[in-house]
């Protein structure tokens, strides 16, 4: 599709020099006088635009060029019409435009010249004078010849009002309310002229074949909408159309036209002045007397509710089911806008939403439509006093279940998740419950929906939900698995298990694993934070390591890890927070088998675990027991070398009764005994078969912990120097079958000589392995005193420096 | 106590944590970078419908660095993202316009790596189709939404739609109230005609040469960037009148 002809296209349209594009300015100039526009023209034109689009610089043309293209603006031709103002719209503007188009009253001549109008609006007097050309133009009396202008004023108007919405006024809101409800609710009910004329709107009105009908063909019997069909439309009708798409965005920003000039407009002379009449005159004769904002808000909410009668109708075509669908997400929305803005609507609203609602649940093809009826009973339900859990058991219920690899549900769904957050975290218990099904659309399609997760994830994080949604957010990638096999397995008969060589495939469907699996799918939180067999789910799931999706899934987790520990620690007690600590260690060892993400999951979890424990240091006398089985593990050095490093030196660093006074000689002797082992084990002996050499920052790591254990106990300092000058005697040989490289291990033994140095003199190195904890605070810099204890242990940091 | 550095390293607050992300896990330019940002990040609303129609290559491209993108056709609508009337009001015609085109590379860069990472997840084998295979290529595309944060490079957040055809991308971007069941139809609609009648599917380079064309599906179908209401005898007789454009 994208060819090298092409490419070069665009490299020649950059590289062009600037005497050939003179050349071809002039020679264009010379083509362009011609009535009829010639091959060699449109060519040139199109080339024209190439040259200016392709370069991301701008160029500007001849001035006698540039007033040509913008004369030809007004043109008869469509073609020349396009291609100058896209031509254009690749230029600056004029010096001095904006008074040139001013003086033209008529405003732009067509669709195209209006959009080079907008693209170049410089300034909110620019769309000031736009606006107001356009709305003369709509409120004379539409000639049939004007019809053009007529209908690319609405779009118009509605990108100056999110623009510029202080371009309006008050005039120009009342007008155009008026006129909005004349083409919503009275638009033609017969059909326009055959369509066989072919013109854009130009079809004569003359002959009228007959009335409207619905899109399932029956004769239409109320006023006209964008679900009736006839074989031709007449002006008024595509005015409709043109209505309707833009009513919700004008109801949503006119108020922010005026500011609370709000005298009531009793003048209501559209009904009687208004350039259509009506057809059917059903309206009440109350809404007659309504301003005209109100008036619009009437006829709005009447229209909304006719879209809602008619997408129950079975349409004919598929285009048009597709349609009515759209339809009913927009007369949602407005419907809720204008509830927001007169209570007194919601009362007659609510039982037509409710019906509806009852009439869409059950097909999940209209999911996407439940939303905005979510939002619905969400923003008014409360009011009219509506029980709303239904909605919520399948907000979070079917649809993250059974509708989890629908990209636009689940990108719309978290939308609505994110912009009611509040709400819902305040009014709505099941959706916090809901996160295991929640993460389904994560686990599915984690790159387009995690930006969405990074803002929900805080949400979700709670007393009760922190553990349970801990082990989920580290079991994604299982779960990203599970749901590629739970679909598969729809996709593929039973007969064909086993066929396709995925021995996880025979597992899912396995009576015996069942359990493991159904855990996983699990709706709602709340039955155990995980599971005994976890192990072995990770076992069967072996062969999914590699699936792009679950290699896409597990991308994402440490992202999440860490805005998940970033809100835990504003929330947890320490009950949890020892809790997260033992999840930790656990979970280190206890991941799907992909070396990359449980590296990064090691690495996230080092990261988190100091924070903890620098937050709550009593934590690690809390969870001596289980940091020192973790540390005393020597395999542990070898699988986990950063959690491993991260264990010792938490070890090292609190177990001090400066820090906590439960910390006894005896629970620093035992410590420094279960460090001493690991690291004579590691330091005597090559690694076992298969494991990697011990990274020299594990070493130095351990060496330090004990120093600083020492330092604490005076008894364990002999202990250390003689392991110390052991090491030392030891190396001097060059070469050790635990390290392989020579400058490692003499950064090595230099930092044993001088912890060895250090704790020579236990006075000095107490105060400088374990500083009073206000050493280390701010206050420090202003006590001289204190200050060198500072400046001792910087220099201390510095020496310890190691090359890893 | 070097772990003092690691930790206040290791440390990210939530948002440092969004900002990293961006700049490791996906193809991102310096200009997502938030330090590297240049200066068009301010408080500005806007609601505009559909902001922009753009076609891109997510293939290869010889003469372009990995991730990135061919920007084949764009159009913004409406005026200049940038704030016109306010304190930025000294940026010159010449920098928004650079700024807009960059705008529209990220765009291009973000659907690009959103089609590749979907088409990597479903396992999809491309087969090659053939001018007057448009319905089959259309109905076989992949296609997705992602979401640009506010500021990321738009003012406001909004959502990107996308249909990828072979190694084309199709996007547009609306504004994030956009009635998306309704921007996906447009979206797929407009992809059709293209296809068609810029013959998309050859090798041809029409898109380049005949753009007019697709100035003119979007003057009927996505005027302005307003987004329609059309059943499908509203489109027949839209689809005539292009139809009579694009004979002559």
């Amino acid at each position: 599709m994208y060819s090298h002809g092409s490419e070069s296209l665009i490299k020649q349209a950059r590289e062009i020099r600037e005497p050939e594009l003179q050349k071809f300015y002039s020679r264009l100039l010379k083509l362009l006088p011609g009535k009829e526009p010639g091959h060699e023209t449109v060519d040139s034109l199109q080339r024209l635009h190439l040259i200016l689009s392709a370069t991301k610089y701008t160029r500007s043309l001849p001035p006698e060029l540039q007033r040509r293209l913008q004369s030809l603006l007004s043109s008869q031709v469509e073609q020349l019409q396009v291609l100058c103002s896209a031509v254009l719209r690749e230029t600056l503007p004029p010096p001095g435009q904006d008074e040139n188009h001013s003086q033209d009253v008529s405003g732009p001549q067509n669709s195209h010249a209006a959009s080079l109008l907008l693209s170049q609006a410089g300034s909110r007097a620019d769309l000031s004078s736009l606006c107001a050309q356009l709305l003369r133009g709509l409120e004379s009396r539409p000639s049939e010849g004007l019809a053009h202008s007529f209908t690319h004023s609405l779009p118009v108007l509605n990108t100056v009002l999110s623009h510029g919405p202080q371009s309006l006024t008050e005039d120009h809101i009342t007008l155009l309310s008026k006129k909005l409800v004349d083409w919503l609710r009275y638009a033609s009910t017969m059909q326009g002229g055959g369509a066989s004329t072919g013109g854009f709107f130009t079809g004569p009105r003359s002959r009228q074949p007959g009335p409207i009908a619905e899109l399932d063909g029956t004769v239409s019997g109320d006023f006209f909408t964008v679900l009736c069909v006839g074989q031709g439309f007449t002006e008024d009708q595509w005015m409709n159309v043109y209505s309707f798409s833009m009513l919700r965005h004008w109801l949503l920003t006119y108020h922010s036209v005026s500011n609370g000039n709000t005298a009531v407009d009793t003048d209501d002379r559209s009904e009687v002045d208004g350039s259509v009449v009506s057809m059917v005159s059903v309206t009440s004769s109350s809404s007659r007397l309504l301003p005209p904002r109100e008036r619009l808000r009437e006829k709005a909410f009447q229209y909304c509710q006719r879209l809602i009668e008619q997408s129950d109708r079975k349409a004919q075509k598929r285009s048009d089911t597709e349609l009515q669908k759209a339809c009913l997400v927009e007369a949602l929305c407005i419907l809720d806008t204008v509830c927001v803005e007169d209570a007194s609507l919601v009362y007659r609203t609510f039982p037509c939403v409710k019906a509806l609602y009852g009439r869409l649940s059950p097909d999940l093809s209209y999911a996407r439509v439940l939303l905005p009826i979510a939002q619905f009973y969400l923003n008014h339900g409360e009011m009219a006093a509506v029980d709303c859990e239904c909605v919520w058991v399948l907000l979070f219920g079917r649809f993250p279940a059974e509708l989890f690899n629908d990209p636009f549900l689940a990108h719309e769904l978290l939308r609505f998740l994110r912009q009611n957050l509040e709400d819902l975290q305040l009014r709505v218990p099941k959706y916090i419950r809901s996160f295991p099904n929640l993460l389904k659309f994560l686990a599915w399609d984690s790159p387009a929906v995690v930006e969405d997760f990074v803002d929900l994830l805080p949400s979700l994080v709670t007393a009760g939900t922190a553990i349970e949604l801990l082990h989920s957010l580290l079991d994604l990638p299982c779960l990203s698995a599970t749901l590629v096999l739970q679909l598969r397995s729809t996709y593929l008969p039973i007969s064909e298990s086993g066929g396709h060589g995925l021995p996880s495939m025979e597992a899912f469907r396995s009576p015996s694993f069942r359990g493991l699996f159904l855990f996983m799918l699990r709706g709602e939180s709340g039955s155990g934070d995980t599971i005994d067999r976890l192990s072995k789910l990770h076992e069967l799931l072996t062969g999914a390591a590699d699936w792009p999706r679950v290699i896409q899934c597990a991308q994402t987790v440490p992202v999440l890890l860490h805005v998940y520990f970033n809100t835990v620690v504003t929330i947890a007690d320490e009950k949890l927070l020892s809790h997260l600590i033992l999840v930790l260690l656990e979970r280190s060892g206890l991941l799907l088998n992909m070396p990359k993400y449980i590296k990064e999951i090691h690495r996230v979890f080092s990261c988190h675990l100091l924070r903890l424990c620098k937050l709550r240091p009593s934590l690690v006398v809390d969870q001596s027991h289980e940091l020192l089985e973790f540390a005393g593990t020597t395999a542990n050095v070898y699988s986990k070398e950063e959690m491993y490093t991260h264990v010792v030196w938490v070890l090292g660093e609190y177990l001090s009764v400066s820090r906590d006074s439960r910390c006894s000689v005896k629970l620093i002797t035992s410590c420094f005994e279960t460090l001493e082992v690991v690291l004579f084990e590691v330091t005597s002996s090559a690694p076992p078969p298969g494991a990697d050499l011990p990274a020299p920052r594990v070493v130095t790591t351990l060496m330090s912990a004990l120093a600083k254990l020492a330092s604490r106990s005076h008894d364990l300092i002999p202990r250390v120097s003689v392991f110390l000058s052991k090491l030392r005697t030891i190396t001097k040989g060059g070469s050790v079958p635990w390290c392989a490289d020579e400058d490692d291990l003499v950064a090595i033994v230099t930092r044993g000589e001088e912890l060895w140095s250090l704790l020579k003199t236990p006075g000095v190195a107490q105060s400088v392995l374990t500083p009073p904890p206000h050493v280390t605070t701010p206050q420090g810099h202003r006590d001289t005193n204190v200050a060198m204890l500072l400046q001792l242990r910087t220099l201390t940091s510095l020496t310890h420096w190691h090359p890893h | 106590m070097h772990k003092a550095g690691a930790m206040r390293n290791g440390h990210l607050t939530n948002t440092e944590v969004k900002r990293h992300y961006k700049q490791t896990c996906r193809t991102k330019s310096a200009l997502l970078d938030v330090n590297k940002r240049p200066f068009y990040v301010f408080p500005y609303i806007d609601e505009n419908m559909v902001r922009c129609f753009l076609i891109h290559t997510i293939c290869p491209v010889n003469t372009l660095g990995p991730g990135e993108s061919r920007v084949l056709y764009s159009r913004v609508f409406g005026p200049d993202d940038s704030p016109q009337f306010g304190r930025n009001q000294e940026r010159s015609p010449e920098e928004k316009r650079l700024l807009q085109k960059e705008r529209l590379a990220v765009v291009a860069r973000q659907v690009r790596s959103a089609a590749s990472l979907s088409r990597e997840a479903w396992g999809r084998v491309l087969v090659e189709m053939v001018p007057g295979e448009e319905a089959l290529a259309l109905q076989e595309a992949d296609g997705g939404v992602l979401r640009l944060r506010a500021g990321d490079p738009f003012s406001a957040e909004v959502s990107v739609l996308w249909v990828a055809v072979q190694s084309l991308a199709f996007a547009l971007v609306c504004e994030a109230h956009e009635n998306l069941l309704l921007a996906e139809g447009t979206l797929r609609n407009l992809t059709r005609h293209c296809l068609e009648h810029l013959h998309m599917l050859g090798s041809g380079s029409e898109v380049l040469l005949k753009s007019d064309r697709i100035d003119v599906l979007l003057s009927r179908l996505l005027p302005h960037g307003q987004l329609l209401f059309l059943n499908h005898r509203f489109a027949q007789s839209l689809e005539k009148d292009m139809a009579s454009y694009m004979a002559k």
